[in-house]
């Protein structure tokens, strides 16, 4: 993979960190994406029936940011191949000297699918309670009793206040005429 | 003075016992968020959203002006007192600001940031007070064609002007084009990338974009890089200024508003440029004087960027009140919020709904004065939120994401959809794809179609149709120039080195100017 064109590692003086890979090969799984949604967008589109009275359609829209789409992800390619490494976001809480932790948030969408799949059914109280002890374990906090008793009061205050304040009623779920 | 007189209409309407106590709220609920490390002003506003779900639009628009000034400044406290800063915007005030922090005066920084910011705002909003309503008028006359090119405009500065990268804005913008392409065709009804969900095809709430790409997709990013030693934290008393301070900063405060209310107003604004204008006019005047303090703590290196980001924040509302084009982060939010109530911000606001345009103006007078009262003092307060364990501060950050997302319909498959924005907003943030241009994509994808075909329909199919208008012809010769320019300056010196060399210039000419 030796290339005339070298990208350097991190910046000179900069701490040293892992070395940067002289090229992302993840940026081609992106390049993909970004082809098969522009293609589908087209292919999308034209199922579409025409209306009358209307030159440009429902079609046009959806062809020229579908096509361009496309382009973009070839694009992507040529630039990842050249060499071309994203920035990735700073941030207050961030460290991108570590390697990225996917197991995390791993873990935390499974939280959230779970919050997804349970709402309705065992309502906000619970399922917000359990998104907030499962987030927080997720993310390393070992206080398991401080968490679940701060969860519950959030979501069971968050759904008083919708309820009364604001006049949106969360669904109550199996708590229902508990709360 | 037709406007002021508007203007005391909209305080007429806003000062109730009942409104104060939102605006209240707003101010503490967003400078609370705003403080939280991680959560920038757009995020802050995202998630405080669904506050507002049960208010009245006045009601509402009152707690958004506190919640969005609050925001503001408590994101400044935050990179003053930690040094890292949230967002682009605060990297100038964190230099100067965290400096004087480490040099004890912690409390002088936070006074001249917030007396700074409320000087700039209210300056700020009385130009927009000004401006935008004859800006509006001239709107109103405007048609299909020129707003396409508007918009076309507007896109193309966010995207290839303001990023680093030209193609990775690109990208973003096309993202966000598609997610506003989903759901039902405005002319024909017909479904659009829906599979055949009839939920899709009620097209996908902005809020649950915006949610989900600001905090949804922050929170899980910072996850995936949590910092595993914790940051120093500054501690602080209650901020005050000598009198010496004050001399030294009034001026970057006047200075810094003079920069950041234009390019608040531009369709390119952003608060980028002009806090690091004011930072090298303030470097310079004290280099001239003799008593240049920057590198050591200089309060002039605080006063001047935090006052122009919030005379350019205040510039945003022109835009964003006049034409509809929100041209930050915050505003493009702002403006979600505002179509949740009906309300479709544009040329015809200003006329259409009067009333409330003007109580949002004199609200943001209000939330401004009313974060000056209640945060001097509360400042200690603020900075202890700055110690919140990061497992349990992150876990708040989903659960309010989650709340906001999902009392919007009371869908579970909005949160489905949240999860799924996370994970793009995720992917972007590893991929280096600004957000700003994504969110624009999908407020302004769709106005930008129904003005094309509503153009197209006018001309009767020509595409010449489309430039018929002299204002649309200046607009796409306006818009060839900020495409090839950058590209040109690009080539000639491609480090970040060189293009802050580049706006040394203009900041001497502005400065000649005044």
């Amino acid at each position: 993979m030796s290339t005339p064109l070298d990208t350097h590692p991190g910046t000179p003086g900069a701490p040293a960190g892992p070395a940067a890979p002289r090229r992302d090969m993840a940026q081609l799984g992106l390049a993909a994406a970004l082809v098969v949604v522009g293609a589908y967008t087209v292919y999308d589109a034209t199922t579409l029936r025409i209306g009358f009275g209307d030159p440009v359609g429902p079609r046009v829209f959806p062809y020229v940011i579908g096509a361009v789409t496309v382009l973009l992800g070839g694009l992507l390619v040529l630039a990842t191949l050249r060499g071309d490494v994203p920035e990735a976001e700073g941030g207050e809480d961030v460290d991108l000297r570590q390697p990225a932790d996917w197991i995390t948030v791993l873990k935390l969408v499974g939280v959230l699918m779970f919050t997804v799949l349970t709402v309705s059914f065992l309502g906000w109280a619970i399922s917000g309670a359990v998104l907030f002890v499962g987030s927080a374990w997720s993310l390393g906090s070992r206080t398991l009793v401080r968490d679940v008793i701060v969860g519950l009061v959030l979501s069971v205050t968050s759904w008083y206040a919708f309820h009364e304040g604001l006049g949106v009623i969360l669904p109550a779920g199996i708590l229902d005429g508990v709360l | 003075m037709d406007n002021l007189s508007l203007l005391m209409d909209g305080f007429g309407s806003v000062l109730t016992p009942q409104n104060l106590l939102f605006a209240c709220i707003g101010v503490l609920l967003g400078t609370f968020v705003g403080v939280l490390p991680g959560i920038g002003p757009a995020m802050a506003v995202a998630l405080l959203l669904p506050v507002t779900y049960g208010l009245d639009p006045i009601g509402a628009f009152i707690m958004f002006a506190g919640i969005y000034y609050g925001g503001m400044y408590g994101g400044s406290t935050t990179s003053i007192l930690l040094n890292t800063p949230g967002e682009s915007a605060s990297v100038m005030t964190a230099l100067e600001g965290n400096l004087m922090a480490r040099a004890g005066r912690a409390s002088q920084a936070l006074a001249t940031a917030a007396i700074g910011s409320f000087i700039a705002g209210t300056i700020g909003t009385l130009l927009v007070v000004f401006f935008a309503p004859a800006l509006a008028s001239v709107a109103v006359e405007i048609g299909a064609p020129s707003y396409f090119a508007l918009m076309v405009l507007a896109m193309i500065m966010v995207t290839s002007v303001l990023g680093g990268s030209p193609l990775r804005g690109f990208i973003a913008l096309f993202i966000g084009l598609t997610i506003g392409l989903v759901g039902l065709d405005l002319n024909t009804g017909q479904p659009r990338l829906s599979f055949d969900q009839p939920l899709l095809a009620d097209r996908i709430d902005v809020v649950v974009v915006a949610v989900g790409i600001f905090a949804l997709g922050e929170a899980l990013w910072v996850a995936a890089h949590l910092r595993r030693s914790p940051l120093h934290v500054i501690p602080v008393g209650r901020p005050w200024m000598g009198r010496e301070d004050l001399r030294r900063s009034w001026g970057p405060w006047l200075r810094g508003t003079a920069y950041g209310f234009p390019f608040g107003a531009l369709p390119a604004g952003g608060a980028e440029i002009p806090t690091f204008l004011s930072y090298l006019t303030e470097k310079r005047i004290a280099k001239r004087k003799g008593v240049d303090e920057f590198g050591k703590g200089a309060i002039e290196g605080v006063a001047g960027p935090e006052a122009a980001n919030n005379a350019s924040a205040a510039g945003t509302f022109v835009p964003l009140l006049a034409l509809g084009l929100p041209v930050t982060a915050t505003s493009a939010v702002m403006l979600a919020a505002l179509q949740g109530y009906g309300i479709e911000p544009g040329p015809g606001l200003m006329t259409d709904q009067p009333e409330l345009v003007w109580a949002l103006l004199a609200s943001l007078l209000i939330g401004n004065a009313l974060l000056l009262v209640l945060n001097l003092p509360l400042a200690p307060v603020w900075a202890k939120l700055l110690r919140i364990p990061r497992p349990q501060l992150y876990a708040g950050i989903l659960f309010f994401a989650a709340l906001g997302a999902y009392a919007a319909n009371l869908q579970a498959f909005d949160l489905f959809l949240l999860v799924l924005l996370g994970l793009l907003g995720l992917a972007m943030r590893r991929f280096g794809l600004p957000v700003l241009p994504l969110i624009l994509g999908v407020i302004l994808g769709p106005l930008m179609e129904y003005r094309l075909r509503e153009a197209m329909a006018i001309s009767g199919g020509e595409v010449s149709g489309l430039w018929s208008e002299p204002l649309a012809v200046v607009i796409y010769v306006v818009v060839a120039i900020a495409v090839v320019v950058p590209l040109a300056v690009r080539r000639i010196r491609p480090t970040p080195a060189a293009v802050a060399d580049g706006l040394d210039s203009p900041a001497d000419e502005e400065e000649k100017v005044r």
